[in-house]
């Protein structure tokens, strides 16, 4: 057995590659090899560690020195000083705030050390390619409990007394879905992985199966065992190219070891999975329309009941759970219902993963206990908001979900909670934002996403969110009439009471809660035809003030040349020919620049 | 490969974990040999490389061995220190590698610290707290 005195983990999440973490690596090991630390340094590549901001990150292990921002020229540094010397390089680590000191270790980072681990344990830590590290970190143990030691029946009794509760976020109880299957006459049946991740800012399904996809193997090998099925699918969007690649090696290193296919461990028992590209309609993260599209049709919904669990895939039984709900069943199973349901409040048990994004200081993938509040995660978790701005609000679960403001910051994070809030637990996609964000622009944005997302076969959500589009579009451009923000009322009740599936459900949500929470902008663009936060480029004016220098870098950027003056002399804004790009405003050394009303 | 059975996934399990154990934190010792510029010209290296080859042939997967700095003592590189969990670290200096194989087998496996190659034991006073 060859030991390392180091690991050297690197993030190869979809983040991190994107910011050039291969080429890192191969810097990493050839500058490894240069020092003659080959036998000594063992360099892992893992999944998405979180902190996507940040990236490239690296990790040093033993020590937890966690590194960011890692560029090719600071690797010869980073393997002389820490790799071979052992001193950790300052420059690389994480500093909190401007004339704060360097922060070396993972766990004393703010971003790291409120999150709590269950279904991304393994982030960052092992090499996601690599069916042995799994193993090595207890992967597979539930999975060998459940089919040496468990009935179907005892695999559903601790799954409901666990208290899990579906992550795609309607949040329907997952034991009773699979006892409903169980018992639902026929011979054939199916469960299906949702991994049709498509709200806007969100990707907790994409990290889980790009960091641990052994997780959502196993907890599917578990499901179907209790259920009894024989075959599943796991549909993911093909936008996910890492993440389609890493189940795929996943599976055929599942079925090599004998966790897959037929006579699994020796027990009997079959079960294989079947990789499901879809080509990333809105829709078909809806249940109904996924079937459809497994089934090689158009994915469209259809009404329920039925329910998947009576009538599902090509008609037969079938559960469907989301990416993150399959990843939690391992750990349940091997740790027992107690320990899952100690996590949370008392109707929402467990952790819940959250894209957090927007106007923060941190931005990233965590993983919170359930009752956690707000404002924990978006300050002590998220740092705050980025630039000293002011907080607004926070929009949760995407297009279908409601924007939560200051007033909810100290409300439990938990199912019941938030749907009282008005907002939903959704997928988990968190984005947030501050002063400078028009909160009719924002519902508007959202609802732009769920228009062209409508897949048109019921009227209620094909025609109603156009023409809830069409009115928001006339208040932004301050074109609206006294009576349409009652209009746009009446129309978002109609599309979310008479539309088919959840999408048009929940379509109107970004706009009832901006109507509920800030009703006075909307009133100000449509009364005054203002817009306070400077957004809706119809209503403000970009001018120059009179401290203006003459230094004609203004002039010199704006792309529409809308900017004269001297050297030396007070410029202005050709009002006319300004797109309001807001350059000037940026590029300006002395903030000459500003936002005003129109007259 | 040969499809796995019950109980097979614990040797595996064990294999992965040893390779593996540097992350997991559940370490019972940990060797430092100190490495700044006069530890690596006293020929540091070499004693890093022998522990290692030590520690790999007896397959301590409870053993962690890491590098740090120069530990102040230039003269009496190549240094060590050797902390076993529970117990105050000892600082081992003029190392060869027969040294450094002598203190795997007395101090970490053993417990009983080489008296003869040893500086001190206890951690140098700092003003952090």
């Amino acid at each position: 057995m060859k030991e390392y005195r180091l690991h050297a983990l690197i993030c190869a999440g979809t983040g991190c590659v994107a910011s050039g973490s291969l080429d890192v690596k191969e810097e990493l090991e050839k500058e490894i090899v240069k020092q003659g630390l080959e036998n000594e340094v063992r360099v892992v590549t893992t999944g998405c560690q979180g902190f996507c901001e940040r990236g490239p990150i690296v990790i040093v292990q033993p020590g937890d020195i966690f590194y960011q921002s890692v560029s090719k020229k600071d690797i010869p540094h980073l393997v002389e000083e820490h790799l071979l010397k052992g001193r950790p390089v300052k420059e690389l680590m994480y500093v909190p705030g401007p004339e704060e000191a360097p922060v070396p270790t993972m766990m004393d980072i703010g971003f790291f050390k409120h999150q709590r681990l269950t279904v991304l344990k393994n982030r960052g830590r092992l090499d996601p390619e690599n069916i042995e590290e799994y193993i090595g970190f207890d992967g597979y143990r539930g999975l060998e409990k459940a089919l040496a030691e468990m009935t179907p029946e005892e695999i559903i009794r601790e799954i409901k007394d666990s208290g899990l509760r579906g992550r795609g976020g309607a949040g329907f109880p997952t034991g009773l879905k699979w006892e409903l299957c169980r018992k639902s006459p026929g011979e054939i049946k199916y469960i299906v992985c949702n991994g049709d991740e498509g709200d806007p800012g969100a990707f907790m399904d994409r990290s889980v199966l790009e960091a641990d996809p052994h997780a959502v193997v196993e907890g599917m090998v578990i499901g179907a065992k209790a259920i009894g099925t024989h075959k599943g699918f796991i549909y993911v969007r093909n936008e996910y190219p890492l993440a389609v690649k890493r189940l795929k090696i996943a599976l055929s290193q599942a079925e090599e070891y004998g966790l897959l296919g037929k006579d699994i461990l020796g027990t009997g028992f079959d079960f294989s999975i079947e990789v499901a590209q879809g080509a990333g309609a809105f829709v078909c993260g809806e249940e109904t329309a996924l079937l459809k599209s497994v089934e090689g049709k158009v994915g469209r919904p259809r009404p329920r009941p039925p329910y998947p669990t009576e009538k599902g895939l090509w008609g037969k039984p079938t559960t469907i759970n989301n990416v993150e709900t399959w990843a939690n069943v391992p750990a349940i199973i091997l740790r027992g219902a107690e320990w899952f349901s100690s996590i949370g409040t008392e109707k929402s048990k467990g952790t819940k993963i959250f894209s957090l994004v927007g106007k923060i200081k941190n931005t990233g993938l965590v993983e919170v206990p359930m009752g956690i509040t707000l404002r924990e995660i978006v300050f002590d978790i998220g740092g705050g908001i980025a630039g000293d701005k002011k907080f607004k609000g926070v929009q949760l679960g995407g297009p279908s979900g409601g924007i939560l403001t200051e007033e909810h910051l100290d409300i439990s994070v938990d199912y019941e909670s938030l749907t009282g809030a008005g907002a939903i637990m959704g997928s988990g996609g968190m984005v947030v934002l501050n002063e400078n964000d028009c909160m009719v622009d924002t519902a508007r944005y959202f609802l732009n996403f769920t228009q062209e997302e409508s897949c048109g076969k019921c009227t209620p959500c094909r025609i109603g969110t156009k023409r809830m589009l069409e009115i928001l579009d006339r208040i932004v451009e301050g074109r609206a009439e006294e009576d349409d923000l009652e209009k746009l009322k009446t129309l978002a009740e109609k599309v979310k009471k008479y539309s088919l599936c959840g999408l048009g459900q929940t379509a109107p949500n970004p706009v009832l809660t901006t109507l509920r929470y800030f009703e006075d902008e909307y009133k100000s663009h449509i009364e005054e035809k203002r817009c306070p936060a400077k957004v809706c480029k119809h209503l403000f004016k970009y001018v120059i003030t009179d401290k203006c220098t003459g230094c004609t870098l203004c002039a010199r950027n704006c792309p529409t040349d809308a900017i004269e003056g001297e050297v030396g002399h007070m410029h202005k804004i050709i009002q006319e020919d300004c797109t309001k790009c807001g350059t000037c405003l940026e590029v300006c050394p002395v903030n000459a620049v500003e936002a005003v009303d129109n007259e | 490969m040969k499809k796995l059975k019950i109980g097979d996934l614990e040797k595996i399990r064990d294999k992965a974990r040893r390779t593996s154990s540097l992350r997991q934190n559940k370490a019972r010792a940990r060797v430092t040999v100190h490495m700044g510029t006069c530890g690596i010209a006293a020929g540091a290296r070499k004693i890093l490389t022998a522990l290692l080859e030590e520690v790999g042939k007896k397959n301590l997967d409870d053993v962690i061995v890491t590098t740090s700095g120069c530990a102040g003592l230039c003269s009496r590189e190549p240094m060590a220190t050797v902390e076993i969990e529970d117990k105050p670290p000892v600082k081992y200096v003029d190392l060869t590698k027969e040294k450094i194989k002598k203190i795997l087998n007395e101090h970490i496996i053993k417990g009983n610290i080489v008296k003869e190659y040893a500086l001190a034991i206890g951690s140098e006073r700092t003003t952090l707290k």
